[in-house]
């Protein structure tokens, strides 16, 4: 059966910005480990006829018109800002590049 | 990581000895008017931060609703790219830490596309026809902006801060993305802005985004790696982001098949990377490795059900589709009678839809074509402008030769009458009254004028007695120039004729 290791959490940990202690990173590669081998039994009862799917519900086609409705204040939007300047979020100097 | 500087290899060598490829992702904002996941008003140089909603804010609890409109628009774009429409696909997180995904992950299509496996006939500036394979189109949405304050150059290196205006985030977007385009050898750079101007002029015909390239409505990415032979497999590729005009397209292609060439010619490897392109010296410049610290943890998107366009649906789009610019242009060319350089030079000057109204104003196509690409373009590349940015629309051009045409004023004339209409006067009609430029109809003034042309010179009128016309000419010369070029030549002659009897 799958096991998770420590490496694996915490990498997925660093990508996700999340700071673990070291007992918690063990902890979790217990729980996470658990949680995937219970979700790898659901694959030996799925037949070829349940296709798989990402929803719980069965719908599909959920669409918005294509109309306006009025935007947040800017004051609102900006509300939670920890920094901001000129009616924009003021964020600390980006190092990296998207 | 920087690489040492190296030679750059001269282009016309680097494509004799390397054969490249190119693969292009193309981004274009559609034109609806509310966002991809919520209804914020999207609309051009609005107040930052005002037309954002808590969806695109990205707060708590906050759930998307998928906009219709750019589902359509997406298989709008598909099928006009000879694609494939899923039965079936859906959204995914695209998780990432970047101040301008206010989410922390982007709402985009990962492994289900909405459209896949097409085509697209791209045409060269001398007629060649190259098919580019269309990989896939897929539905995301944009993100907000930067504007990367303090620092020497106002690039992000240097910065102090940044300031973020989230209006463009969750702007609907369709990245399409080509298969590796092969076998076009030289023609590499010419073949990638071909392709992104026919994309271009499709998302324009398809009325999906208004396409401005300095707006940053159309986006490119380009790809590009070098391979000893056509033979050989793909070489490692550079992806040069954000190439925001066609012209910027061409060079970025062919400066990077001559840096690729100088790193392989000095026995080193090509890095896999995302360049930067600098419109000022039309280099690249590294950015990011990619590494596999990028993972971006896609995952199915739980707040949205997946997009099942029915086939009824699909096959009611295909039969709106407009015609597509390639077909359009030939038709054109057959209808207006043009050779087929007169015919390039009118696409390349961006004349086509301006002719074409003015056509439909009812002016002959060679009148219209006589007028846009002669006085006008003489024009407009004066002032270094477009020929859509001159004051002056189709119907204008098709009164102006309407008046040429009914014999009210001449060609001299027209061109003041042009001047009119490009200073702001008003239309012909106006202009030609305003500036009494109407062609002198009324005998009694030219004949006077005939009169003294001939009293001036004596001799002529002697001459052209005796049986010899050649002189004539002086004489109507002397006429026009007294009517300051509002008489019509074809009169003054028949008139001066008369009078001397001849």
């Amino acid at each position: 059966m799958s096991t998770i290791s420590r490496d694996e959490v915490a990498r997925v940990a660093a990508l996700a910005r999340i700071d673990l202690r070291s007992d918690e990173v063990d902890r979790l590669a217990g729980e996470l480990a658990v949680i995937v081998e219970s979700i790898a039994r659901v694959s030996q009862v799925a037949t070829a006829d349940v296709p798989a799917t990402s929803h719980p519900l069965p719908l599909t086609n959920v669409f918005r018109a294509d109309v306006p409705v009025p935007a947040l204040p800017v004051a609102d939007v900006l509300a939670a800002a920890p920094q901001q300047e000129d009616g924009r979020f003021l964020v600390p100097q980006i190092l990296g590049e998207e | 990581m920087t690489s040492p500087t190296l030679e750059l290899v001269a282009y016309d060598d680097a494509v004799r000895r390397y054969d490249p490829v190119i693969g292009i992702e193309v981004h274009v904002e559609l034109g609806t008017k509310t966002k991809m996941f919520c209804a914020a008003e999207v609309a051009y140089g609005g107040e930052p931060n005002s037309q954002v909603t808590p969806v695109s804010l990205g707060l708590p609890g906050a759930l998307p609703v998928l906009n219709g409109t750019a589902v359509e628009h997406a298989i709008k774009i598909g099928l006009a790219l000879n694609c494939t429409i899923a039965e079936s696909c859906r959204f995914a997180r695209k998780n990432y830490f970047y101040p301008d995904v206010p989410k922390n992950f982007q709402t985009s299509q990962y492994d289900e596309p909405i459209a896949y496996d097409g085509w697209l006939d791209v045409e060269l500036e001398d007629g060649t026809i190259v098919r580019v394979e269309i990989e896939r189109a897929h539905m995301e949405e944009d993100a907000g902006k930067n504007t990367h304050v303090g620092g020497a150059t106002g690039r992000i290196h240097g910065a102090e801060y940044s300031l973020v205006d989230y209006n463009r985030a969750g702007i609907p977007l369709v990245e399409i993305v080509t298969r590796p385009i092969t076998g076009v050898g030289d023609r590499a750079p010419e073949v990638a802005r071909a392709y992104v101007q026919t994309l271009r002029d499709i998302f324009r015909a398809l009325d999906v985004s208004e396409a401005r390239m300095e707006r940053g409505n159309v986006r490119a990415d380009v790809n590009l790696s070098l391979r000893p032979s056509p033979d050989s497999p793909l070489g490692t590729r550079t992806e040069t982001k954000n190439v925001n005009s066609f012209r910027s397209v061409e060079r970025a292609v062919r400066f990077e098949i001559s840096r690729q060439a100088g790193v392989l010619d000095a026995g080193q490897k090509v890095i896999q990377e995302t360049r930067h392109w600098h419109e000022d010296t039309g280099v690249t410049t590294s950015g990011r490795v990619k590494s596999d610290a990028e993972d971006y943890r896609y995952f199915p998107e739980p707040d949205l059900v997946p997009v099942a366009p029915s086939r009824e649906w699909v096959e009611e789009i295909r039969a709106t589709l407009p015609e597509m610019p390639v077909a359009r242009r030939n038709r054109l060319q057959a209808e207006w009678g043009y050779a087929d350089a007169e015919m390039r030079d009118v696409v390349n000057a961006g004349a086509l839809d301006l002719i074409e109204a003015t056509v439909a104003a009812g002016t002959s196509a060679a009148g219209a074509r006589k007028w846009w690409m002669g006085e006008l373009a003489r024009r407009a590349k004066q002032d270094d402008q477009t020929l859509e940015d001159l004051t002056v629309t189709p119907a204008q051009i098709s009164a102006l030769q309407a008046l040429v045409d009914s014999g009210r004023i001449n060609d001299k004339l027209a061109r003041q009458v042009l001047e009119g209409v490009l200073a702001g006067e008003g239309d012909p009609e106006d202009i030609v009254v305003s500036r009494g430029l109407e062609v002198v109809s009324d005998d009694g003034p030219l004949l006077a004028a005939i009169d003294d042309a001939l009293a001036a010179q004596p001799d002529i009128a002697a001459k052209v007695q005796g049986g010899n016309l050649g002189p004539v000419g002086a004489i109507i010369g002397a006429v026009m120039k007294a009517t300051r070029g509002q008489a019509d030549a074809g009169r003054v002659r028949e008139l001066v004729l008369e009078r001397i009897g001849q």
